[in-house]
């Protein structure tokens, strides 16, 4: 069974349809990669799953249940859920420390104790075990980036959306934060990436969906879309942001 | 990004620069005593004007013909300390007044503000509710709220409704600076970016719970300057309950001049509001230039 079904969902601002129908399903593990220009709909979508927008039409089920359905608790599934945003959004008035174990203590209801052990692992895996005490702002962007990583899995979700999430960072310090992706793929996490970076794509998604003006217009295996994609639209993107095809 | 590109440019990163040892170039010697020189002008040229401008005024005063009359009923030494005693005990009820007002006032205008950031429909007349409190309360002169409170609730004959005046001054008061407090809190909250909200709501916390650990607390830290600015403009106005009789500063001032027909005591009265409000305006100044200096993205904790 997907561990995520979207079905048909579309989305409107200010007149303009921004989601058309669009149908996916992610499979447990599974490691998704969305791609298509900037206003293709690709942070929408993930909006839309972490139910941050309201779906204009449409069904979105996690776990074979709904949760587009008006009467779910978006607090109740946003608890299965981390999100990475492309601007870090940590909380500035904390520690990371702080950052990482305020969901599992106040939402969660994990003792203090308990939280800090399990961020200070997280922390260590991730080569920042020395930054716990350190506020946000005193951090490089990719060590911000790789707190906001660890910010969105200390609550073990079953889905992870990252939405560009390398897009603010200085290319010297991309890498740092793809390694922690790649790492967090190899433990098995489910995941949904919007992302430009087209070789961290092909590397390490299991699927490649390509958007255009809110359509699902293309997917594939990385190997199928990059090499051989279908869609004149595909081919034409791929070739004006990799410049051959 | 590609695995084969990252040798290379980790070299340039770390190879270290080549160490040099600083001796201060002829033309950097001559710019700073350029410098040093044109501090110095300026300076001078501050001292002299502000001599001419406060010996000008100095003539001015002392040279009109009503002079000698003002310095005997507004600066007479006999009148002053004679009066001082009374006016500095009138003053601490001032302290009292305006440091029991500005408890309930921070609270009042925190509740409110709260309140009108309240999304859900159930809250809608709470909501309406603290509108109209604020566009009132802001709307009325806070003098004439103290005289409104101060003699139309006593005369409510209500059971159990406070008829001190003291009470009723801080009351009005409260009701008063609790709305421009409001207003204040709430541009701090709508100050915060939207994102920080979204990932608060995306780690699950509840409307509340955003607000308590993530929204508020960086709300009320950049709100610090402009609350302590109300917070001057509340001592002065401590001044206003004298209207209901109690024997504060004013009050106190306004008994002596009234018995000797001499103002100083007024002048007492003035100078024990400059001495408190003046150093409370240096630190609002100084927490004001820090937040900016925060803002434009300067080190320390955000």
């Amino acid at each position: 069974m997907s561990l995520l079904k979207i079905d048909g969902v579309w989305k409107h601002y200010r007149g303009q349809s921004v989601l058309r129908g669009i149908d996916l399903e992610v499979a447990p593990h599974e490691v998704v990669c969305l791609i298509g220009a900037s206003g293709s709909g690709k942070s929408t979508l993930l909006r839309c799953v972490n139910l941050l927008e309201a779906v204009d039409d449409g069904t979105i089920h996690l776990d074979g249940a709904e949760i587009t359905d008006p009467g779910v608790d978006p607090d109740e599934v946003r608890k299965r859920i981390g999100t990475v945003f492309q601007a870090y959004n940590l909380f500035p008035h904390m520690t990371v420390l702080d950052n990482i174990t305020l969901a599992p203590r106040k939402v969660h209801r994990t003792p203090r104790a308990e939280a800090e052990k399990r961020a200070g692992e997280l922390l260590a895996r991730f080569g920042l075990a020395d930054r716990a005490g350190e506020y946000p702002d005193r951090l490089s962007g990719g060590q911000q980036q790789r707190v906001a990583v660890i910010r969105a899995i200390a609550t073990r979700p079953r889905l992870l959306l990252l939405d560009e999430v390398t897009s603010a960072l200085d290319p010297t310090l991309v890498t740092e934060v793809l390694g922690v992706i790649r790492e967090l793929k190899a433990t098995g996490m489910t995941m949904i990436l919007a992302t430009h970076e087209m070789e961290f794509a092909r590397d390490i998604a299991d699927t490649v969906c390509f958007l255009d003006g809110g359509v699902l217009l293309e997917r594939g295996s990385p190997e199928q879309i990059f090499t051989a994609p279908e869609h004149p639209r595909t081919r034409e993107f791929l070739s004006r942001i990799l410049g051959r095809l | 990004m590609t695995e084969e590109a990252r040798p290379t440019r980790v070299e340039t990163v770390t190879a270290a620069p080549e160490t040099r040892s600083w001796v201060k170039s002829e033309r950097q010697i001559r710019r700073e005593a350029e410098l040093r020189r044109r501090t110095r002008r300026s300076v001078s040229v501050a001292t002299a004007s502000t001599l001419l401008v406060a010996v000008t005024v100095v003539v001015a005063v002392t040279a009109s013909p009503g002079w000698p009359r003002v310095r005997e009923t507004f600066f007479s030494p006999t009148a002053f300390t004679e009066a001082l005693p009374d006016v500095l005990r009138g003053f601490l009820l001032n302290i009292k007044i305006f440091l029991v007002a500005e408890v309930f006032i921070l609270v009042l205008g925190l509740i409110v503000a709260l309140v009108r950031g309240l999304r859900s429909p159930v809250f809608f007349p709470l909501r309406a509710l603290a509108v109209l409190y604020t566009d009132i309360f802001r709307g009325i002169p806070t003098i004439l709220l103290v005289y409104l409170v101060g003699f139309g609730i006593p005369a409510l004959q209500l059971q159990g409704a406070p008829a001190d005046p003291v009470t009723l001054g801080v009351i009005a008061l409260v009701l008063s600076y609790g709305a421009y407090v409001a207003e204040v809190f709430r541009s701090g909250i709508d100050s915060i970016h939207p994102s920080q909200r979204a990932a608060a709501r995306s780690l699950a916390l509840s409307h509340g719970q955003t607000m308590r650990y993530v929204v508020l607390p960086q709300a009320v830290r950049r709100v610090v300057p402009p609350l302590l600015n109300d917070f001057v403009s509340l001592q002065k106005d401590s001044a206003l309950v004298a209207m209901l009789g109690p024997l504060e500063a004013l009050r106190q001032a306004q008994i002596h001049a009234a018995s000797t027909f001499n103002y100083t005591p007024y002048l007492a009265a003035a100078l024990l509001f400059i001495a408190l409000t003046v150093p409370m305006a240096r630190l609002t100044d100084h927490l004001a230039a820090r937040t900016a200096r925060r803002h434009l993205g300067g080190g320390g904790r955000a």
